[in-house]
Order: structure tokens, then sequence, then C-alpha cells
């Protein structure tokens, strides 16, 4: 089962309908599925065991995929705001690729590593070009791995996830309706190629019959722009975008965005206050929130366009919490809450969120991250409510661990939050003699307030938590660390507070 | 037979792909199905002949087989004799 299967059915049912819309070209699924086969020879005759794209999201991506599916080779797609040395580093251990992108750069940094490199304008007229003659080639049955994504590691080198045919298949097929979308939808594309959800937002859209409009570099006014010429109808973005689009629309940006009948958000955390505006600014769009992970083949649990508004207009508490949760587990998963000694927990207790399914990869190159029943360890911490919605407490791995007794960063964060002069905080575990790790806070003071005094916050944290919550250490810093995915980069707090 | 396999029709021109199969005889428009058409097309069961539509999952009353059709035809699949149906897709909000 090839994930090829997705755009050759698309171009079976409707050949001649637009399915991708990049710089004001559009393509066709029949046209795209010719260009996936013209990569499909390229990558033969160079002998490529990747392929990788350097580059902002456009027609490659989507041709790359496919193209690689066919050939039977993993997709790498790369983080281009990677430094030269690490990225040097990743190319190195996926020698030799065809790489499609930023030639200059390659050649430059990886140019004795033995890959084939063409510009993304190269690879886009070279596939239109080598057509191959039908029936006789044979493709890939699709048993291996179709998408290798190097993980943003913090501390070790970055871990190249591996996921397999089968899993974006079981994700995909389980999850989208063959050619359900109307002949006038449209999503908009602008998460980095590099990034699960830009890939798995290539197939679903694909599967679905959904055309793809891209948006190769994210502004809030070129979107909104872009929404506004192609009547786009489906979003996906990160937090931070929305959080951008918002500041936009505040600051009078005009906007024709009536066409918007769904704005899905992932990859990160999205601040309450953020969500609550936008469905305020957008009341007629439905908003769904999409937890998962590279390892998972993306979403495995989402909070949907009713359950929001149910919980925005709720004056029960408990529904109203559901407004800052990751929703339901999917169902064609299963997920767990699990304690330290690996058994489930009942209902309100945080512990490890497990997750297993056909989508599930949990796999490295180098080995598996699956335990016992296929379960992966998603290293996120949180608990469940007793009608399975799922929040999230914090990163695993995050927690602080003081004189034996664990703590969530979140916990802490929450509270300082709720002071009027902090407008952003992150807790870490610091170094202590006395306790082994003791909590450290860098805090963002708030425009047009004054720094509050070290004694006020931590008789904050005192009063609403305990005593073993107050920190040793606060640093006043102008902006805390975030990568362009939106996640707040903790170790890099830890540095700072060290 | 593994999952992944595509099978043909004999008596039409539906493909499906095996998703899951419990080992007993796939057939569309009364007749088996194979990995390669037959030289002669087998005549088309009017019993089995409600068609099978394109993107849609088959599935039998036990879930030990699921089907995806990836060629639509004038057939209807059955196993053993026994007629598959649609599995009911439970639309999720777009998500990605």
């Amino acid at each position: 089962m090839n994930i090829a299967l997705l755009l050759e059915m698309a171009a079976e049912a409707a050949p001649d309908r637009i399915g991708l819309v990049c710089d004001g070209k559009r393509w066709t699924y029949a046209e795209l599925l010719s260009a996936a086969r013209g990569a499909f020879e390229l990558i033969e005759q160079s002998g490529a065991q990747y392929v990788a794209l350097l580059d902002e999201s456009s027609e490659a991506a989507v041709i790359a995929l496919f193209g690689a599916a066919l050939a039977g080779v993993p997709y790498c797609p790369l983080n281009y705001r990677l430094a030269d040395t690490d990225l040097a580093a990743l190319l190195a251990r996926i020698a030799p690729a065809l790489v499609i992108g930023d030639e200059e750069r390659v050649q430059r940094i990886g140019g004795d590593q033995g890959h084939t490199v063409l510009s993304r304008e190269e690879f886009a007229l070279k596939v239109q070009e080598t057509v191959p003659g039908d029936d006789d080639r044979v493709y890939d049955p699709g048993e291996g791995v179709a998408v290798q994504l190097f993980t943003s590691g913090t501390t070790a080198a970055p871990k190249a996830a591996i996921l397999r045919h089968s899993n974006l298949l079981g994700y995909i097929l389980g999850s989208v309706e063959f050619a359900a979308a109307d002949e006038n939808d449209a999503a908009l594309v602008v998460v980095p190629p590099y990034h699960i959800a830009g890939i798995s937002a290539i197939m679903s859209s694909i599967y679905a019959g959904r055309r793809m409009v891209m948006l190769p570099s994210f502004t809030p006014e070129g979107w909104l722009a872009l929404v506004a010429q192609e009547k786009v109808t489906n979003a996906f973005v990160v937090p931070t975008m929305l959080t951008r689009i918002i500041a936009a629309l505040d600051a009078g940006a005009s906007a024709e965005v009536s066409s918007l009948r769904a704005i899905a958000y992932g990859g990160g955390k999205m601040p309450l206050e953020v969500i609550q505006k936008a469905l305020a600014l957008f009341p007629n769009t439905g908003f769904t929130n999409a937890y998962g992970l590279t390892e998972t083949s993306s979403t495995i649990a989402l909070l949907g366009p009713d359950d929001h508004r149910a919980a925005l207009a709720s004056d029960d508490p408990k529904v109203r919490a559901r407004l800052a949760s990751l929703g339901q587990a999917l169902p064609t998963v299963e997920i767990e809450i699990r304690g330290e000694d690996g058994n489930a927990l009942p209902a309100g207790q945080p512990g490890e969120i497990f997750v297993r399914g056909d989508q599930v990869s949990g796999e490295y190159k180098e080995k598996s991250a699956l335990i016992d029943g296929g379960w992966f360890p998603t290293r996120d911490a949180g608990y469940m409510d007793e009608e399975g919605y799922i929040f999230l407490s914090g990163r695993a791995d995050d927690v602080i661990v003081r004189g034996g007794e664990n703590m969530s960063p979140g916990e802490i964060e929450d509270v300082l939050a709720t002071h009027p002069a902090v407008a952003d905080a992150c807790a870490c575990a610091i170094p202590s003699i006395e306790w082994g790790e003791a909590v450290g806070v860098a805090v963002v003071v708030r425009d047009g307030h004054s720094q509050p005094a070290e004694d006020e916050l931590k008789e904050l944290i005192r009063s609403r938590l305990r005593s073993s919550r107050v920190p040793d250490r606060i640093a006043f810093v102008t902006e805390l660390p975030y990568n362009e995915m939106g996640k707040l980069l903790r170790r890099e707090v830890k540095k700072i507070l060290g | 037979m593994k999952p992944g396999t595509r099978l043909k029709s004999a008596a039409c021109d539906t493909e499906v792909m095996v998703i899951r199969t419990g080992g007993g005889t796939i057939e569309c428009g009364g007749a088996p199905m194979g990995e390669a058409k037959p030289a002669e097309a087998a005549p088309l069961s009017a019993d089995f002949s409600a068609g099978t539509l394109m993107g849609k999952r088959y599935v039998d009353a036990d879930g030990l087989y699921e089907l995806l059709c990836v060629k639509p035809g004038k057939g209807s699949l059955s196993v053993d004799g026994v007629v598959l149906v649609t599995k009911d897709a439970k639309p999720l909000p777009a998500s990605d």
C-alpha cells in the first residue's frame, strides 16, 4: 500500500480538477500525478537513496513526496532554518540524496557528499519533461519508509523519525473521506514542509479532493490576502500565526474572510486568550485543535468546532475548561494516561500520554520507541477527564524533580501568568545542592508595567500552590525563546537561569 | 493475502485494495477477484450488480474484511457469496 495511491485515486476520479495553487500556477490532479511519475524517473536516474527538500512550501513539496513514494525511497524534508553545521550533518546522514531547493547552500556545505542537487524551478521543469511510457514502470509496493523527519532535539543530535506507508495510509484512510470536498473548497497550507502537519495536509487535501493553496512564507497580511483571493475554506495554523493574524485584524488590516469555514491549529500550546479572541473574531468559522506528534503521523486527538463553541458558551466550569484541552482521542487510536509504574491511571490523575494505533510509528532509524503491545510514550505529561478530554501539563521530561517531588512547570507558569505585570513566564529545573533540582523562572514583564518585586512573585506562588513550588531564582528577561513552530524552548531558558 | 494487495474484478472494471482479509474468497459481480484480470470476462451476476463506488470502504458484518475501492465498477463486492456493505465514514473536522 503506497501513499502514491492517494494521488492516483484523486487523478482517476477528477483528473482535470485543480489540486494545487502556488505562486499563481495551477496544477490539476492529473498534472501532479504526471509530475510525480516524472520525479520517479529523476530519482531512479540519480541513484539517490533519499529525496530531500530544502525549501519553503511549493509544488516541489507535493511532487517530491509522491515521486519518492513511487521510487521507494524516503522523503526527507529538511529545516532550512538550521545553522550550516547542523544542516551539513543531516545532509551527511541521508547521502546520497536528490536535494531540491537551495542549490547554492547544499553545494557549499555538502558539495562533497554525493548529492544530486536541483533548484525548485529546475525540478519542476525536469519532472514535466521526463514523462515515462505507460504501464511499463514498476513502482514501489510501499512496504517501507515513506517519510523521514528529523525531530527537533533540544539537547542531543536530532533523531530520524520514520513513517511507513502503512502508518500514513492508516491515518488518512481512517480520518478522511475520499473526494468528500466540495469543488469550491480550498485549503491554505502555510505550515513548513519539514513539519508533519505540512505533509499530512498535502495527503489529506489530495485524498479529500480539496484544492491546496500554498503560502510559501507566512505573514498575517499575506495570509489574509490569500484567503480572500482564493476564497479559502480551510486553514491550518500554528498558535503563533493565529496570534499574529488576530493582531493584524486588531490593527485594522482589511480582511475578506467570509469563505473560511474551518481553522485547525496545532503544533504548540494555544494560549486560552488567543483562542477565545479567535472564536469571537471569526464567529462563523469552526475551530479544531489537533494534537499529534511526528511519530504518530500527526493528529491523534482533536477538539472539534462544536466542543469549542460549547465550552465557550457553557456555565459548567468542567465544560468551559475543555477549551484548553486537546480534545478526545480519534476513534482509530487508543490513548492512555500512565503512571511511572506503567499502569493506566484513572480520570483526573496526571501522568504520561501513551498512544497506540495503525498510524502510530514511534520508530526511529536507529531504534523503536514502542513498548509492549505497540504503545508509544509521547513524553507529554497530561491527564484525562471522565469523558476522555485530554489536558496537557507539559513535557514529561521537563518535569522538575525537587527533593524527590515531581513538579510540572506549567502549573507554576499558569500562576505567574495571573499577575498583571507578567506577560510570559517559563519555569524549569535549576541545580540545587540541597534539593537536587530547584525551581527557576524566567519572567517577561508586560509592556507598560514596572518589574514586580521578586518577593511578590514568590508569595503569589506560595499562596496558590505550595512552598515547594517557590522559585529559588527569578530572572527577568525581555523575551522567551520559542522555535518557529511556537514551542517554548525550556532547555534554552535553563541555560539562561543556569 | 497481504494487506495492500490489489484485486481486479473478472466481471467488471472494479478494482480494490485489500486493507484486511479473513482468508475467504473475495468476489465482485459474483465472480472471484484476482490480482490479474482473466483473458475472458466472467458474466456479471444480477445478484451482485449494485455497483462499487470509488473511495468507499467495504466491510463484512464480523469486521474481518475491509476493501478500499480504487476503481469503480458495476459489480458489487462479496465474500463467499455474502454481500459486503460500505463502512460508515465518521467524518471528522478537517484537522490538517
